[in-house]
């Protein structure tokens, strides 16, 4: 049997696109990230309600990605959330001791993430530290539910 | 009344035998050494199947991206949710629409084709003379195209999903004006690997074995005339079409539905 | 053994080659065979003939292992073809070679590749032995110079002959023909028949002719038997069938339109038929 040259190239160039592909499919569609090992810390929080916060959320830094939730799990010291995110490892070390995180949403029904604000403290974050300062998701039936007594008181 | 019941139960043993035959025809086809001229035969295959269909699918799935991406909008901008759109479209394309679009393309190009040429081969005596020369038509004829098909497809599946996303990035973003970073964004937040892309490509891989394996079995079992041939080939896409959409309802019922 | 072997076929050249002994078969509910008993001489052409659509073909099969009969045997060099496994079958059928109807030549494969099929499947011979035999084979059937064309460049004629040097590519000892000479013109039909005769007396090999065509069979065979209604109706040299008094095999060797077996399909009475007598069909 004759050996095709360019039918080998096609099959080739065929299954190199699929893994290609899934590539793709695993980094830009999925977020998974290669670097994450080489330089990430890590933060704690603790959230009154972090309403439909998802691991792998979202964490930001005026409007910019710094980071992902990596897991949430109830604290059940004082029965609230307990958030573990994973930032860029080249924040380790210089955001503000009293830097506040809030979990806000993008657009109405949009997802949820983490945002950031830098405070003004010397001392600055290290990994495993805990962000004393955190603000919780804006649920909102308990708005709605505020806004009509607010209403009703007047 | 007796009469039809028992032309049920007829029908009953005649379906169930024949799924035995096919069951039998796929272990044996399926598994045996692999050899250098086995590999040979299965890169011709994997040219034939994958190479060959890659513009059909690649093709439709740009035109279905863009069009979930043109239909979601619509609908989601009435609730102020067009961030939302990169995740829609990522997870219909990948759970769904991708595994079962690109299967039943695929029966449809390289199944029914797969079935014709195997009948033909059958049906102007090329497996009995192979058999006579002392080589079987399992290993050398039906084995390299089954395999083929079973890479094939997954591959194709996932060209499908890549090209399905970006088709509703052109429509979503360029056009429709969703911003890029929320498309992206939301996508990458709502997407897990794992349960999305992995379970779509499982999903996509018994879909393979399937819709090759009915293919070449009724290639293999036809009637060897000209009838018998368009017939199969009918067979062919009219089963695996429904056997792929059969089985993705209970699929996704495993996988997603909360069923466990 | 090896040489004990070759010395006994050599001292039994006119032994039986191939034995069928009470061979039945039936396909669906019509039976085709009823109780078939046949001698295949080593070294012989036997020819196997009768009316179309006695199950020749068929026969052809049970001999080479692909149908399994309902009762008897077929016993090939003393090995019970059916009761092989699988594995032993295929060996088996590398000592055989057939060449079908339609030539059944691979049809993603040229010719060179065609004949040299079974030498790369069965054999470890280096490309330029391979090349030498598959030219020999070819240059026997005198398409040495058609080896780049496809399958589907080459006539029936042509396809037939590249075929039967494909049936010999591996040197068998028994040759089955099914219908060679069927929808020939007569220059490839004299072809083929010389060809037979020849690969025969070159070779020494055993051959099975199954066919309907009448003078060209008789005028290679060694030995005929005439099969009709699933049963053996007349066996002999062609020179005492020729003068066989049975009507049946007198009808069918010098091919006159009616006699026993009737020119009319069985209907009923013509006259009747016409006037329309009870039915409109």
């Amino acid at each position: 049997m004759k050996r095709s040259k360019t039918m080998e190239l096609g099959v080739g160039l065929f299954m190199l696109a699929g893994i290609l592909g899934l590539v793709f499919l695993g980094l830009r569609v999925s977020g998974l990230s290669l670097e994450r090992p080489a330089s990430s810390f890590e933060l704690e929080a603790n959230f009154a309600n972090i309403g439909g916060l998802k691991p792998r959320a979202r964490i930001t830094m005026a409007g910019v990605t710094v980071g992902r939730v990596r897991s949430i799990e109830l604290d059940t010291d004082w029965y609230d959330a307990h958030v573990v995110m994973e930032l860029d490892g080249r924040l380790e070390d210089t955001l503000p001791e009293d830097s506040t995180a809030a979990i806000l949403t993008s657009g109405l029904l949009g997802e949820q993430y983490i945002g950031l604000s830098v405070g003004g403290a010397p001392e600055t974050l290290g990994d495993g530290d805990r962000i004393r300062d955190t603000q919780s998701a804006l649920v909102l039936e308990e708005l709605i539910q505020q806004f009509v007594s607010n209403i009703a008181k007047e | 009344m007796i009469e039809r019941i028992a032309r049920l139960g007829r029908w009953g043993c005649d379906t169930l035998e024949s799924l035995g035959d096919a069951g039998i025809f796929l272990a044996q086809s399926m598994f045996g050494k692999p050899s250098a001229e086995g590999m040979r035969l299965w890169l011709r295959q994997m040219h034939f199947v994958g190479v060959m269909s890659l513009a059909i699918v690649l093709v439709s799935g740009l035109f279905i991206g863009m069009v979930l991406a043109l239909q979601g909008y619509t609908i989601l901008v009435d609730f102020g949710a067009e961030d939302a759109l990169g995740q829609m479209v990522a997870l219909s394309l990948l759970r769904e629409l991708a595994p079962v679009v690109a299967a039943l393309l695929f029966a449809g190009r390289a199944g029914s084709a797969l079935t014709a040429e195997i009948g033909l081969m059958k049906a102007t005596e090329q497996l009995t003379s192979m058999e006579m020369i002392g080589v079987d038509p399992l290993r050398r004829v039906v084995a390299p195209r089954l395999w083929a098909g079973f890479v094939a497809l997954p591959l194709l599946t996932i060209g499908f999903g890549v090209v399905g996303v970006w088709g509703g990035q052109l429509v979503g973003v360029q056009w429709l004006g969703v911003f890029e970073g929320s498309y992206w964004g939301n996508m990458q937040a709502s997407v897990d690997f794992v349960a999305d892309v992995g379970n779509g490509l499982l999903k996509s891989l018994v879909f393979a074995l399937v819709v090759t394996w009915i293919a070449v079995y009724q290639g293999y079992a036809l009637v060897p005339t000209s009838e018998g041939i368009s017939r199969a080939t009918t067979r062919t896409v009219v089963y695996a079409s429904l056997a792929v959409l059969g089985l993705d309802f209970i699929l996704t019922a495993v996988m997603f539905g909360g069923l466990s | 053994m090896f040489d004990n072997y070759s010395w006994e076929s050599e001292r039994m050249s006119d032994s039986p080659f191939v034995t069928v002994e009470g061979l039945h078969y039936s396909r669906g509910e019509t039976s085709i065979f009823r109780g078939v008993d046949m001698v295949i001489p080593r070294g012989k052409i036997t020819a196997i003939m009768g009316p179309s659509g006695t199950g020749k073909t068929t026969l052809l099969k049970l001999i080479g292992g692909q149908l399994t009969p309902d009762a008897g045997r077929v016993c090939i060099a003393g090995e019970d073809v059916h009761a092989l496994s699988r594995k032993a079958l295929f060996k088996l059928r590398r000592r055989m070679g057939m060449l079908f109807q339609s030539g059944a030549l691979f049809s993603d494969l040229d010719v060179y590749e065609n004949v040299a099929f079974p030498l790369r499947v069965h054999t470890d011979l280096p490309e330029s032995m391979i090349r030498d035999l598959v030219l020999l084979k070819l240059q026997a059937v005198g398409l040495r110079g058609a080896r780049k064309l496809t399958p589907a460049e080459l006539s029936g004629g042509m396809a037939r002959r590249v075929a039967l040097a494909r049936a010999i590519a591996l040197d068998p000892e028994l040759i089955l023909y099914d219908e060679p000479f069927v929808g020939q013109d007569p220059i490839s039909m004299g072809v083929l028949v010389q060809l037979i005769r020849r690969l025969n007396d070159a070779l020494g090999l055993t051959a099975v002719v199954v066919s309907h065509d009448i003078k060209e069979t008789l005028s290679i065979a060694d030995y005929v038997y005439v099969i009709s209604d699933g049963q053996v109706m007349a066996r002999g040299a062609p020179s005492e069938l020729d003068v066989d008094r049975d009507p049946r095999v007198r009808q069918f060797i010098h091919g006159e339109a009616d006699g026993p077996v009737p020119f009319h399909y069985p209907a009923r009475d013509f006259y009747a038929d016409l006037l329309g007598e009870g039915e409109l069909r």
